[in-house]
């Protein structure tokens, strides 16, 4: 047996299967990442949930007497915190693993010196991210079930919507970290970005309990359109116009940043 | 020997004179500065071909137009007869590139690293599988397939990356800066196994700032300074155009080379004088340290060798090779 022996199984005319889409083989380098990493993740997709749920929405639901939004506590947080989580494992995708992988394992030079190119890297990379979301999604809304907070058969619409909020962070952040040149940055994303609408984008409160002025700023911000989407199918309460406006601010945030990151990965990685 | 076989199964005479590798007039700019200033080669089936010269020269710029992972500014390239503008993804499914800097996923297994890049060839697992046994055999790391990456030595990762840039059978392994960084043992087993490619056939293109390096791989190379082709031809051809047949090297208490250098005039057929000593270039080593002594002059130590491409390098540009 010799190595070009081999041969004949790639090459030959005969029983020479379809090739697999480039950007599906760079997917593929993701997967055996998280082969490695899948335990302590997860802590953050599956424990963080649970003991959220568990401490904020029956422990604190338990105080709260009175529904909120005409909801028991739990049942109005618990859509609410899936968006806030979709959110963060998105963005958190998105920053520490596309710089590692342009600086520290230099993980897109080694593919760019194969037949893949970078729409095939980014595609590869958004459509991992798009995955592990629905496996954190998937997770979440069993569990949500479990604890009795799932009132619609809508519900079912919360897994692509869910998907969709985190992929709106995902994509212009892969584009901004693309642009980094050391992690600092992520730190202020966090501060001055992802915790301020992890607060204030209607998860813990309805957003009528801020000043009115307010209201506005909450509105244009994304976290609060994923809320409100996933609120919307999980409660059943959704129209369908109110809907597709909220799920269209997020398809068109997520096009923007594909677009965005298409731009960066280029002008960082072909030179 | 269990890589083996033809690496060009289905090469036909036609393919075999037309030249793997060729540029005209290619050119390299990044702004306003020009890393690659027109520069001309062809490079032969089966051939080793090197790019010698200093950190800076433009060999790494030169190597990755040629993988594509560069877009040429001007002039014309063609590798394997194709446009690396418009058939990237087909010229880089049949080439190899072993990086200047090491790419591998330290957090994975040696062996999960050779299956992750089989895939971007989509090569079946199977396939891999097979391939990667061969391959780290021949890389000698069967005994660490399953380890981590992150703590081999820095012999093992280069050897490991020049593994899986063969994973894909390429008909031309492109290596920047193959052994920098590496102890000598490493070094000459890593050469061992590229001249083992070599008489398989695998055409070589090697970048290198070790004139000893290119001496020992290479059968032409292109000696590059600042972005141009100071000249080109096999080691021995270049040591014959620009060098004498032996080096005479002196060593002096400080400052008295340049008296000694001064005096020498017409002795030798050229002087060089380094910071650190005295190199005289003539057909007879011995015969001159004769006329050295007979001057008067008594050096440290003297040291009679042969021509290297150090020398050739010395004499086109200058300038030493290592700095």
């Amino acid at each position: 047996m010799t190595l070009h022996d081999t041969t004949a199984l790639t090459h030959g005319a005969a029983g020479r299967r379809w090739p697999t889409p480039r950007w599906l083989r760079a997917m593929a380098y993701w997967g055996y990442q998280y082969k490695r990493t899948w335990k302590g993740s997860l802590t953050t997709s599956f424990l963080f949930p649970v003991l959220y749920l568990t401490a904020i929405g029956k422990v604190l639901g338990w105080l709260i007497h009175h529904p909120v939004a005409g909801q028991p506590y739990l049942d109005f947080l618990a859509p609410g915190l899936l968006a806030a989580t979709v959110m963060q494992v998105g963005a958190a995708d998105a920053m520490y693993p596309v710089m590692g992988a342009i600086k520290w394992l230099r993980t897109y030079f080694a593919m760019l010196a194969t037949p893949l190119d970078v729409t095939d890297v980014l595609v590869g990379h958004l459509a991992w991210i798009a995955t592990r979301l629905t496996i954190v999604t998937t997770i979440f809304l069993g569990l949500m079930a479990a604890l009795g907070t799932v009132h619609s058969a809508m519900a079912v619409l919360a897994l692509p919507a869910a998907v969709v909020t985190g992929m709106a962070f995902a994509a212009p952040i892969a584009g901004f970290a693309a642009t980094a040149q050391n992690d600092t940055p992520f730190t202020t994303i966090y501060r001055f970005g992802l915790i301020p609408l992890f607060l204030f984008s209607g998860t813990f409160f309805p957003i009528a309990v801020l000043p009115g002025w307010l209201h506005p700023v909450a509105e244009v911000t994304p976290l609060y359109h994923g809320v409100a989407l996933c609120r919307g199918l999980v409660l059943g309460h959704l129209g369908a116009w109110q809907g597709l406006a909220h799920a269209a601010y997020l398809v068109v945030l997520m096009t923007l940043g594909v677009r965005l990151a298409m731009t960066t990965y280029r002008r960082r990685l072909v030179t | 020997m269990t890589v083996s076989g033809p690496p060009l199964p289905h090469s036909s005479a036609a393919v075999i004179t037309a030249p793997l590798v060729r540029a005209r007039g290619l050119v390299k700019r990044f702004g306003s500065f020009v890393a690659v200033d027109g520069v001309d080669f062809d490079i032969s089936p089966g051939e080793a071909y090197g790019f010698l010269g200093p950190n800076g020269a433009g060999k790494t710029s030169t190597m990755r137009m040629i993988s594509c992972m560069s877009p040429v500014s001007e002039g014309t390239l063609e590798v394997l007869g194709m446009d690396p503008a418009r058939q990237g993804a087909q010229i880089r499914s049949r080439i190899g590139l072993v990086p200047q800097e090491d790419t591998l996923d330290l957090e994975l297994t040696v062996l999960d690293n050779l299956l992750v890049y089989g895939r971007y060839f989509d090569l079946p697992k199977k396939v891999i599988r097979e391939r990667a046994e061969q391959l780290l055999e021949f890389t000698q790391l069967s005994d660490r397939a399953h380890d981590k990456v992150d703590p081999l030595s820095g012999g093992m990762k280069r050897r490991l990356t020049i593994a899986r840039s063969l994973v894909s059978e390429p008909e031309l392994l492109i290596l920047d800066e193959p052994t920098t960084g590496l102890d000598p043992q490493a070094r000459h087993l890593l050469w061992d196994r590229l001249y083992r490619l070599k008489q398989q056939g695998v055409t070589q293109i090697i970048t290198t700032h070790y004139m000893d390096e290119a001496e020992q791989l290479c059968d032409r190379l292109a000696v590059m300074d600042r972005g141009r082709f100071a000249a080109e031809g096999s080691p021995r051809e270049l040591i014959g155009r620009y060098s004498t047949r032996e080096v005479l090297e002196l060593r002096f208490a400080s400052g008295y080379a340049e008296d000694v250098a001064a005096r020498l005039d017409g002795l030798v057929e050229r002087a060089e004088l380094l910071p650190d000593r005295l190199l005289l270039y003539t057909d007879d080593g011995e015969g001159t340290l004769n006329h050295v002594h007979d001057l008067g002059f008594t050096p440290d130590s003297a040291l009679v060798r042969r021509s290297t491409l150090e020398d050739v390098f010395l004499r086109l540009t200058g300038r030493s090779l290592v700095d």
